[in-house]
């Protein structure tokens, strides 16, 4: 709502009130999940204010499980599939965006109906095509279904179809090619829609956890969600420090990146957002 | 450029997508189909027609019935909350409150967290005894409850998480409509001596319906797809109490190697995902805003 119309006097304070009232509510388990992780275990339910620091339970978190390991996977696993997504959306993209093709329409259709039908909704089959691929746990196996992501299809063909076509008709008349044109004057001027899709696509990857599990079954492609889940059991006597130190270590660099670089991130999950 | 050579081009630049979509999409949707009109293949046991032998069997199933039954009041426990929630977040985000780059990442962050960090975070409160609720109780000396292990309290419990995971992101649609929304509107307004509420009520309520249809699409597929904390934490107990569509399909195709049934039931997944396409693609061709 705009300034005309904006709360004054004690409306005003009471809706600051309850705004902060609402984000300190929601903040609270992640701020205990880091009150946790960082006091020994005997501090895990007493909140003292000189509680010594410690960084004794993310030792034994990353001791517990081969976290080396699955940063590393995940860390391939994301890059991997961004990079597959970067170059077959674009092409795709272009191609929906400004060639006027037979079965055009119809092929956009198909393309759409992966918005409303994500590959881990068809988990089973997913699983029968990798096996008969002899891409059961590997990366590549956990990444292949997201590469050709309709949204990625979609969010870059209303960008490229936003470009004035007669950059496209300079571009030609000085001799360049289709894939030259793509390369040196969509792309570019893209870039914001690739930032977005990129934050989004990584946040996704970093953080999809069923798929993941179906498809792995070994350390040695399991990415951080999946690795994290021998933390999560309902069990007496559980070592909660350990596990909040295990949680917050593999969501650590993602939420890192995202509290460094807040605006862009929101701001990039809104141009997604917008369609 | 002739059609001839446009058409050479496009499905040249398509082809990769193409195929990777046909091959992890369309192939499988209908592969889904096809299997749920057969028998699981056992051992010595080849795969055969059996019609609609398959659906009876779902029919038949009461834990198929719950899990239906289930899934509609988690939809319906996370849906209207989350998105008021989100609706409140983004006009208070929006109104220039102090402190309100503070408050916008405090309603985002646990939206960058995956759900089975989510899971972990929460089953702490949950634990009997010495997780945070109970001890809450203990002050006022109520005994000690099983949140996950009782059927009765287990699906809030899995609402609530949603709704925390949740309501951040969905405030971030209706925040870029709030930005984009004329401020003249406002001023307008303010002329006229109209309240901030029936402001809201009568004019930004109504432009915003098109950003609630996307948020609340989103949302219904979310209840049908997102069920990573489920299998972490409870994998549909107790008793099947916490018993979601997905994480049935999961467990008959993944425990039992039952594929024919996990078929059948993916197939009414994707009838529930195609009907809400279909009414998305009806109410906006009626164009439920006034632009």
């Amino acid at each position: 709502m705009s300034d005309a119309l904006a709360p004054r006097g004690l409306g005003r304070a009471l809706e600051t009130f309850g705004a902060w009232a609402l984000a300190i509510f929601w903040v609270a388990p992640l701020l205990y999940c880091v009150w946790t992780a960082f006091h020994p275990p005997e501090y895990a339910t007493k909140f003292v204010l000189w509680a010594p620091l410690s960084v004794e339970n993310f030792v034994k978190a990353w001791n517990a499980a081969p976290f080396a390991r699955y940063f590393l996977n995940t860390f391939a696993l994301v890059t991997m599939v961004l990079a597959g997504q970067l170059v077959l959306v674009t092409l795709a993209a272009y191609a929906f965006a400004r060639f006027e093709f037979i079965g055009r329409d119809i092929a956009f259709a198909l393309v759409l109906v992966q918005l409303m039908i994500m590959p881990d909704v068809l988990l089973v089959e997913n699983y029968l095509i990798m096996a008969q691929l002899g891409l059961v746990d590997t990366i590549l196996g956990i990444g292949l279904p997201y590469f050709a992501s309709a949204f990625g299809i979609f969010l870059l063909r209303q960008t490229f179809k936003g470009l004035p076509k007669e950059l496209d008709d300079a571009a030609r008349v000085e001799g360049a090619g289709v894939l030259v044109t793509l390369w040196r004057v969509y792309v570019p001027l893209a870039r914001p829609t690739y930032i977005a899709f990129g934050l989004v696509s990584v946040s996704y990857h970093w953080n999809n956890f069923l798929w993941p599990l179906i498809v792995t079954n070994s350390v040695e492609t399991r990415p951080l969600t999946v690795g994290l889940r021998v933390f999560t059991a309902i069990e007496q006597g559980v070592d909660w420090s350990v596990i909040t130190a295990a949680t917050l270590m593999s969501c650590g660099p993602l939420l890192i990146a995202f509290l460094l670089f807040q605006r862009q991130f929101i701001q990039s999950f809104m141009r997604a957002g917008i369609r | 450029m002739s059609k001839a050579r446009a058409t050479i081009y496009g499905w040249l630049l398509l082809g990769p997508a193409f195929v990777l979509l046909a091959a992890f999409t369309h192939w499988p949707a209908i592969a889904t189909l096809y299997h749920s009109f057969h028998s699981t293949a056992r051992r010595n046991r080849p795969s055969v027609y059996v019609g609609l032998d398959n659906y009876q069997g779902m029919i038949d199933d009461p834990v198929f019935w719950q899990a239906l039954i289930n899934n509609f009041w988690y939809a319906v426990g996370t849906i209207p909350v989350s998105i008021g929630l989100a609706l409140l977040m983004a006009l208070w985000v929006n109104e220039k409150l102090a402190g309100r780059t503070w408050l916008r990442l405090a309603y985002f962050t646990p939206t960058v967290l995956p759900m089975i960090a989510v899971a972990n975070i929460w089953l702490f409160f949950y634990t009997p005894d010495y997780g945070l609720f109970d001890q809450i109780r203990g002050l006022f000396g109520l005994r000690a409850t099983n949140w996950l292990g009782e059927p009765g309290t287990v699906l809030g419990c899995l609402i609530v998480m949603t709704i925390w995971k949740e309501a951040g992101f969905f405030m971030i649609f209706y925040l870029a409509a709030l930005q984009s929304m004329p401020p003249n509107l406002a001023e307008a307004a303010a002329i006229e001596g109209c309240g901030r509420w029936t402001f809201f009520r009568r004019v930004t309520f109504p432009l915003l319906m098109p950003t609630t249809l996307f948020v609340l699409v989103n949302a219904v597929i979310g209840a049908f797809r997102m069920v990573d904390h489920v299998v972490a934490l409870t994998a549909g107990g107790p008793n099947n109490a916490s018993m979601l569509l997905l994480v049935m399909i999961y467990d008959v195709a993944f425990r039992y190697w039952d594929v024919a049934y996990a078929a059948t039931l993916t197939v009414v997944l994707l009838a529930i995902l195609g009907t809400v396409a279909l009414i998305q693609f009806v109410v906006l061709e009626k164009r439920i805003h006034y632009r």
